[in-house]
């Protein structure tokens, strides 16, 4: 009897505990962080992708608030034969193209962002590497 | 008698009251950083006796539940762990005096003591309405917030500039329905009521940029009603005032002027002002359907601060506002690419 009713305060404690701390757990959520992430290639250019608002017209996945359909999605862009329907998809072509979309096809509707060239292979390591958005929201 | 912490039943005891205080301690411990939108990190008098008012009533939540907890501990204890099961004794006059006192008498104090503490705190923020040094007009539309400086003819929206450490006067009318404005570091939420104007009384202790809401239900994109009050030195505040009165720029470039022309010939200028932009056909000096833009790049945000103010959000903004924000008064605009890019340019002169 003694060892049954030690037992079931010592669960009705964890309970208790497991209640109160719910409430504690903050979650992360919004735009990520510049400092607390970690400081690879990738996740830095999802912090560019995100500041510079490239998610107000494409859709793009991971980035928070990014699913604009008024420009192309550019989800599994490694996939992509073509950037902008004219250059090959390479590395150099769509790291070019983020920087200066008007002086490849002057006129169009991309606007230059003032991207520099560090910044641009950031985001096109994150554009070709991107992770689905799954991986994402784990942990 | 197979499990060993049995054997020790005061142990036991401590454990879940162990966890309890932990517990009760990790509700404390999420204090917010600098400039958060937090009402428990006030950046001036007025938010200083709301937050005063929270720990007062944080504190007496707090004894509540450690007496109530301790009172369930006590009796989940009672007649276990060690000591004998048989029931107690019932006791009618004990079970009276605890319905008294812990039904009547301390609810009674406890709401007497917090009605005290809101009337405290109501006065005291009533108090602070002396001698504002400043008079802004803040308007609530669909959705966003239009202010206005009288004195000096200023017009602009979603940003409020006021200089830190002095009291300045705010007015807040309603255009459509009932808004209410909540800038959680300065001060308490004033709703804001169709034809009728709340007075209330801003001051940040400390140069900073903090972020309002709108804190009244009012429609499809309430959630995306902000704005950013701006608190700086005075110096920089009278600067800020200076660059304000002044109209628009004139185009410098051919692009820009293109960008112009668009801004015109596009229909933005039926619903936006453009102060120093005239044109015979469309006055764009005087329509209030959307925010006035006479210096709007040099704000932090746009579309009611639910966008940073970049060139990047801007163009989408203005492609696909009804993406962005659904329901709100801003039509897609889907000007030919290049005159995109001249619009663009254009806008990014209005500072």
């Amino acid at each position: 009897m003694i060892v049954r009713s030690g037992s079931c305060t010592v669960l009705i404690g964890v309970i208790l505990f497991l209640v109160c701390a719910s409430g504690c757990v903050s979650q992360a959520n919004g735009v990520p962080d510049e400092h607390t992430s970690e400081e690879s290639r990738i996740v830095q250019g999802r912090v560019l992708i995100a500041s510079y608002g490239c998610g107000t017209c494409h859709a793009i996945p991971g980035i928070p608030g990014a699913d604009a359909m008024a420009a192309p999605p550019l989800d599994r862009f490694y996939q992509r034969t073509y950037i902008a329907g004219m250059l090959p998809n390479t590395y150099e072509n769509l790291a070019r193209w983020i920087q200066d979309p008007q002086a490849i096809i002057p006129g169009n509707a991309m606007p230059n962002l003032g991207v520099t060239e560090t910044e641009a292979n950031q985001i096109v390591d994150y554009l070709l590497h991107q992770p689905t958005v799954k991986d994402l929201l784990l942990p | 008698m197979n499990m060993p912490v049995s054997q020790n039943p005061k142990t036991i005891r401590i454990v879940p009251l162990l966890l309890l205080v932990m517990s009760s301690a990790c509700a404390v411990v999420p204090i917010s950083p600098n400039n958060t939108p937090s009402a428990l990190n006030p950046q001036g008098p007025g938010a200083m006796h709301v937050a005063d008012l929270w720990w007062f009533m944080f504190g007496i939540g707090s004894l509540i539940f450690l007496l109530v907890i301790g009172l369930l501990v006590a009796a989940l204890l009672r007649g276990q762990c060690g000591t004998s099961l048989t029931p107690p004794e019932m006791d009618s006059e004990a079970g009276r005096r605890w319905l008294v006192w812990g039904g009547i008498v301390l609810p009674f104090v406890v709401l007497v003591l917090v009605f005290g503490g809101t009337i405290a705190t109501l006065v005291a923020i009533s108090s602070l309405q002396n001698n504002p040094q400043a008079k802004i007009q803040v308007i609530a539309r669909r959705w966003w917030w239009e202010v206005k400086y009288p004195d000096q003819g200023i017009v602009t929206a979603n940003e409020i500039h006021i200089p830190v450490g002095v009291p300045v006067q705010i007015q807040l009318e309603s255009a459509d329905v009932i808004h209410s404005l909540w800038i959680p570091n300065l001060h308490g939420k004033m709703d804001v009521i169709p034809s009728r104007i709340n007075t209330i009384t801003l001051q940040a202790d400390h140069i900073g940029v903090y972020r309002g809401e709108c804190a009244e239900f009012c429609g499809l994109q309430h959630a995306h009603m902000g704005l950013m009050a701006v608190a700086e030195s005075s110096e920089d505040y009278s600067k800020w005032l200076d660059a304000q009165q002044k109209n628009a720029v004139f185009p410098t470039t051919d692009l820009i002027a293109q960008g112009q022309q668009v801004f015109l010939k596009t229909g933005c200028a039926n619903c936006h002002t453009v102060r120093g932009l005239d044109d015979s056909s469309v006055d764009a000096s005087d329509v209030d359907l959307g925010p006035d833009l006479t210096h709007f790049y040099s704000r932090q945000t746009l579309a009611g601060a639910s966008l940073t103010m970049s060139r990047g959000n801007l163009a989408g903004w203005i492609i696909d506002a009804q993406h962005v924000k659904p329901g709100s008064l801003m039509p897609n605009m889907s000007p030919d690419a290049p005159d995109l890019q001249a619009l663009l340019a254009y806008l990014e002169t209005l500072r």
